[in-house]
């Protein structure tokens, strides 16, 4: 999950943005993520697309709305806030839950794709599989990110990628999605200690 | 060089015009300008406020029982620090001061001590128990020579036994000192009735408790001619009946504490039980009717309530928590606090509020005198532009339940001449 | 927010906040009957003074529902010892590290006092302390009533609820009426002059002595609880009288609008302030009181000590 770029900084140091990628690079990769899906998926009529909130869910909707283009059928789509599920709720502030809507069918039996933004250190994903587990008993669980910027703490890996962004641990990647952010594009914020 | 004689320069006698004071073997010898210092110790009082010492009509010592809360001891060092000369030590100790042994014991106490003079106040009835008359006449023939009497702490609620007390006091000139609060009005109850303290569920204590009491009993002394005079004053109601009564020809004299002069209800919504009080912290409205009625001589006197408590009878939840107030050291500060913007009010009105009066209530004819040639010299410097920060644990007291801590009050004592002996001396007591 | 104390302390937004949490706990959690590891490895002590089953209980699964682990003195059992302040248990509990204290205290203040007089660290929420306040039920029934009346509203704007009886003895109707207010719905507050505190026509409500007067425009009726000891014939003349006047039956909750419901915090004595047909009724919502309760107690923990308060 990508961090909200946290507003104006200190005067010892001093932020710099660029952007890696632009609306048409973001629409680019929800199509060619949404054919590898209907290719390795095979039969998509018990496809299921979960986002993680926030931008997880409107990356799920158009994943969603590609696959169903290419197939010509309507694909569900929920979301699912992983936040009570999380082992590091101890190390941030409190935050507000976000909701969490499975699909009418459920997903017991389905072939469930958790779609968050950015993949990093593999916590927000391992929160997701425990709430998932939590909600029923999908057959199959993949992911899909449209940024995967490393740094793993887990042994998690992502079956559908957008991009891949190698970063510094020092640098914060920023998603940011039309319907939330009112424009899509990348941008990779690093901020410069002055001495 | 005589002993206890010194040369005050250039203090301001009731805030007037500067003079100064000669004191010889602890007697103002002569008052004026341009004094020649002689042989004798010089104290520089430039600027300085003069007064006669205060008086206090009601100070709890604890001593017998609670010395771990304050000693007579102790609480005589707080009141010199605070500007007096003479205290008078509420009965509801443990034993209670209801014989003349209790009584005598504690005006022992506090000759040893010899800070201040301690007058024991007699209990009315035998263990406050509003049921039987203590031993007031030998109380007052004893070595204490007891005058004033009262169960302060719980009220002489029987209508029977107040009357009786208030005639019998007539043989000695005694006064009875009443601690008005109507028992049944006030179950439980924990702070001023009004929207606060239903808004904070604490039970209320409604002003009429008090005034249905002062009401009776203003009406008992008309009826037996005798003298009553009226603990710590609360409300505006109160006020209007000791009104009422003086112009009635009612022999009732009233006292106000400094808390109740400055501080408001308001100050409990944090449940800190430093607030807690009896009678509790009353309205804005109330404090300002206070403040009018110790202007105009309605309310007679200001008298502490020290009440010390052991740290731990307020460090618990308010419910739990002791009621009452330290009062000595910060009186003359709290009292000037409240009462500076009142017009009219002088020094010259609140040495008499502080000092002549209560004095002439509790018949210690030796205190509360004028600053004039030959009378002891029981005296106060005051520094009127100098503020005093207090600090609970800097007290003099053996408690440290002031509500004032953190406060800057607006003045400070800074010398006490007491019988002559310059025993505080800018703001520090001599050890 | 690190205490939870008096509903007097949170703004609209705050309430609103918790209702929402609470609404998103409902639905992961099927109505309160899932486990969820929100919690796990932070200690939840359950402190409680007064005996009080229910709340206690509620407070308890609120905790294990999310995880926590939960310790439970009680003044009845005797783990909380005779005579012991409550600084020192605050002290032992503080060297225990314990996270959360959920305290219930017959004193008004003893929550504000336990979070404030620098006893101890910990995060408090007050589960009634006295005739003060008990925020959490406020909460569960400003729940209630948004699930019933307003759904997904973040106001109350428009709504008007009565709340019947013992309101000078009511730490429920204290924190009712200052929440409603705070949401911006109308109470009206009716009862017997002596049950009613000094000073309520200053408060965010109405008062009334007839409830017949304004049965035709509630939206929701909240009859409070009358305790055995105030029937003594001090607050009023009999069990009786009382009903007659003030208690809720079935021709009175016929009075009432078509889509009204029926609330009581618990527990009822039924024949006295409610009947038992009107209390087992349709439009009686007792019972998804309880469940709500439970709800906002773990939306409160939640928010409460779910994340770091220091890095908020
Ligand atoms: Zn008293
Ligand atoms: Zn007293």
């Amino acid at each position: 999950m990508s961090e909200p770029f946290s507003g104006a900084s200190a005067s010892s140091s001093r932020t710099s943005s660029r952007m890696v990628a632009d609306s048409e690079d973001i629409s680019r990769a929800l199509r060619r993520l949404a054919h590898q899906v209907v290719e390795n998926v095979k039969d998509v009529s018990h496809l299921v697309i979960m986002g993680i909130p926030t931008r997880g869910v409107p990356i799920a909707e158009r994943l969603a709305k590609n696959i169903g283009d290419i197939e010509k059928i309507s694909i569900p789509v929920g979301s699912l806030d992983v936040t009570l599920f999380r082992d590091d709720l101890q190390m941030r502030p409190t935050k507000a839950l976000e909701q969490t809507r499975l699909p009418a069918e459920g997903i017991d039996g389905k072939t469930v794709i958790l779609v968050d933004d950015v993949l990093f250190s593999g916590r927000t994903i391992r929160a997701a599989l425990d709430a998932i587990n939590e909600y029923g008993r999908p057959a199959v669980v993949q992911l899909a990110v449209l940024v995967d910027r490393g740094h793993r703490e887990l042994p998690i890996r992502a079956d559908y990628v957008g991009k891949n962004l190698p970063t510094s641990l020092s640098e914060k990647v920023s998603v940011q999605i039309s319907e939330i952010d009112s424009v899509d594009q990348v941008v990779i914020q690093s901020t410069i200690e002055q001495l | 060089m005589s002993l206890n004689s010194y040369l005050i320069v250039g203090a301001r006698p009731y805030g007037e015009d500067e003079q100064d004071i000669r004191i010889i073997n602890g007697c103002i010898a002569e008052i004026g300008v341009g004094l020649d210092p002689e042989n004798l110790e010089v104290v520089q009082a430039k600027g300085r406020v003069c007064l006669p010492s205060f008086v206090d009509l009601h100070a709890h010592l604890r001593e017998p029982g609670r010395e771990d809360a304050e000693t007579i001891s102790s609480g005589s060092r707080a009141a010199t620090l605070g500007g007096f000369s003479a205290v008078f030590a509420m009965a509801n100790t443990a034993p209670v001061a209801d014989t003349a042994g209790v009584v005598e014991q504690v005006w022992r106490i506090g000759r040893q001590t010899g800070l201040v003079d301690v007058f024991p106040v007699g209990a009315v009835s035998i263990g406050l128990h509003g049921q039987a008359l203590a031993e007031l006449g030998a109380m007052a023939a004893s070595a204490a020579g007891v005058t004033v009497f009262s169960d302060d702490g719980y009220c002489v609620f029987d209508p029977l036994l107040m009357r009786r007390a208030l005639e019998y006091v007539k043989t000695f000139d005694g006064v009875i000192a009443q601690h008005a609060q109507d028992p049944r009005l006030t179950q439980g109850a924990q702070m001023n009735e009004g929207e606060l303290s239903g808004i904070l569920g604490l039970t209320g204590w409604p002003a009429v408790a008090e005034e249905a009491i002062i009401a009776r009993d203003v009406l008992l002394a008309l009826h037996v001619d005798s003298r009553l005079h009226i603990c710590h004053v609360s409300t505006a109601g109160s006020v209007a009946i000791i009104r009422w009564a003086k112009e009635m020809g009612v022999r009732v004299t009233a006292e106000v504490t400094p808390h109740h002069l400055l501080l408001t209800e308001d100050l409990v919504s944090g449940f800190d039980p430093v607030y807690k009080v009896n009678p509790p912290l009353r309205s804005r409205a109330d404090t300002i009717a206070l403040r009018e009625a110790l202007l105009d001589g309605t309310i007679d006197i200001v008298a502490t309530d020290h009440a010390p408590h052991p740290h731990e009878a307020k460090d618990c939840e308010w419910d739990n928590a002791a009621f009452g107030m330290l009062g000595l050291e910060t009186a003359l500060g709290v009292v000037v606090s409240a009462m500076r913007d009142v017009p009219n009010w002088n020094w010259r009105t609140l040495s008499d509020r502080m000092s002549s009066a209560p004095a002439r209530i509790g018949r210690a004819t030796n205190h509360g005198r004028p600053l004039a040639v030959g009378e002891s010299a029981h005296i106060v410097l005051i520094d009127p532009d100098q503020g005093s920060l207090v600090v609970a644990e800097q007290l003099a007291s053996l408690s440290g339940n002031t509500p004032y801590a953190g406060m800057t009050l607006p003045v400070s004592v800074t010398d006490v001449f007491f019988n002559g002996v310059h025993q505080v001396k800018g703001g520090v007591l001599n050890a | 927010m690190k205490h939870l104390i008096s509903v007097q302390e949170l703004s609209r937004e705050d309430t609103v906040g918790i209702l929402d949490t609470a609404i998103e706990l409902n639905r992961v959690t099927d109505g309160g009957t899932k486990i969820l590891p929100t919690l796990r490895g932070r200690t939840v002590v359950n402190l409680f003074y007064e005996d009080s089953t229910r709340t206690r209980i509620s407070f308890e699964r609120a905790a294990k529902r999310l995880s926590a682990d939960v310790v439970t003195f009680s003044a009845n059992g005797s783990s909380v010892s005779k005579g012991e302040s409550l600084k020192d248990t605050a002290l032992t509990l503080n060297a225990m590290g314990a996270d959360m204290i959920v305290l219930r205290h017959p004193s008004p203040g003893a929550a504000h006092r336990l979070a404030h007089a620098g006893w101890l660290e910990s995060s408090v929420l007050n589960a009634g302390d006295g005739k003060h306040e008990h925020p959490t039920q406020a909460l569960g029934d400003a729940f209630t009533l948004r699930a019933h009346l307003r759904p997904g509203a973040n106001d109350f704007a428009g709504l008007t609820i009565g709340i019947v009886g013992d309101v000078l003895h009511s730490r429920v109707a204290r924190s009712n009426i200052f929440l409603l207010g705070i949401l911006g719905a109308k109470v009206i507050v009716i009862g017997p002059p002596t049950l009613l505190p000094v000073g309520i026509e200053n408060w965010p409500c109405e008062v009334s002595y007839s409830l017949d007067a304004h049965l035709p425009e509630l939206d929701a009726i909240m009859m409070l609880r009358v305790q055995q000891e105030r029937m003594n014939g001090t607050f009023f003349p009999s069990e009786l009288e009382y009903s007659r006047t003030f208690g809720l039956n079935r021709k009175r909750a016929k009075e009432l609008p078509e889509h009204a419901i029926v609330m009581h915090p618990g527990p009822m004595n039924r024949g006295v302030e409610i009947t038992a047909e009107v209390a087992d009724s349709g439009r009686s919502v007792i019972t998804e009181q309880v469940v709500n309760g439970l709800i906002v107690r773990m939306a409160s923990m939640y928010l409460l000590i779910g994340g770091d308060a220091s890095v908020a």
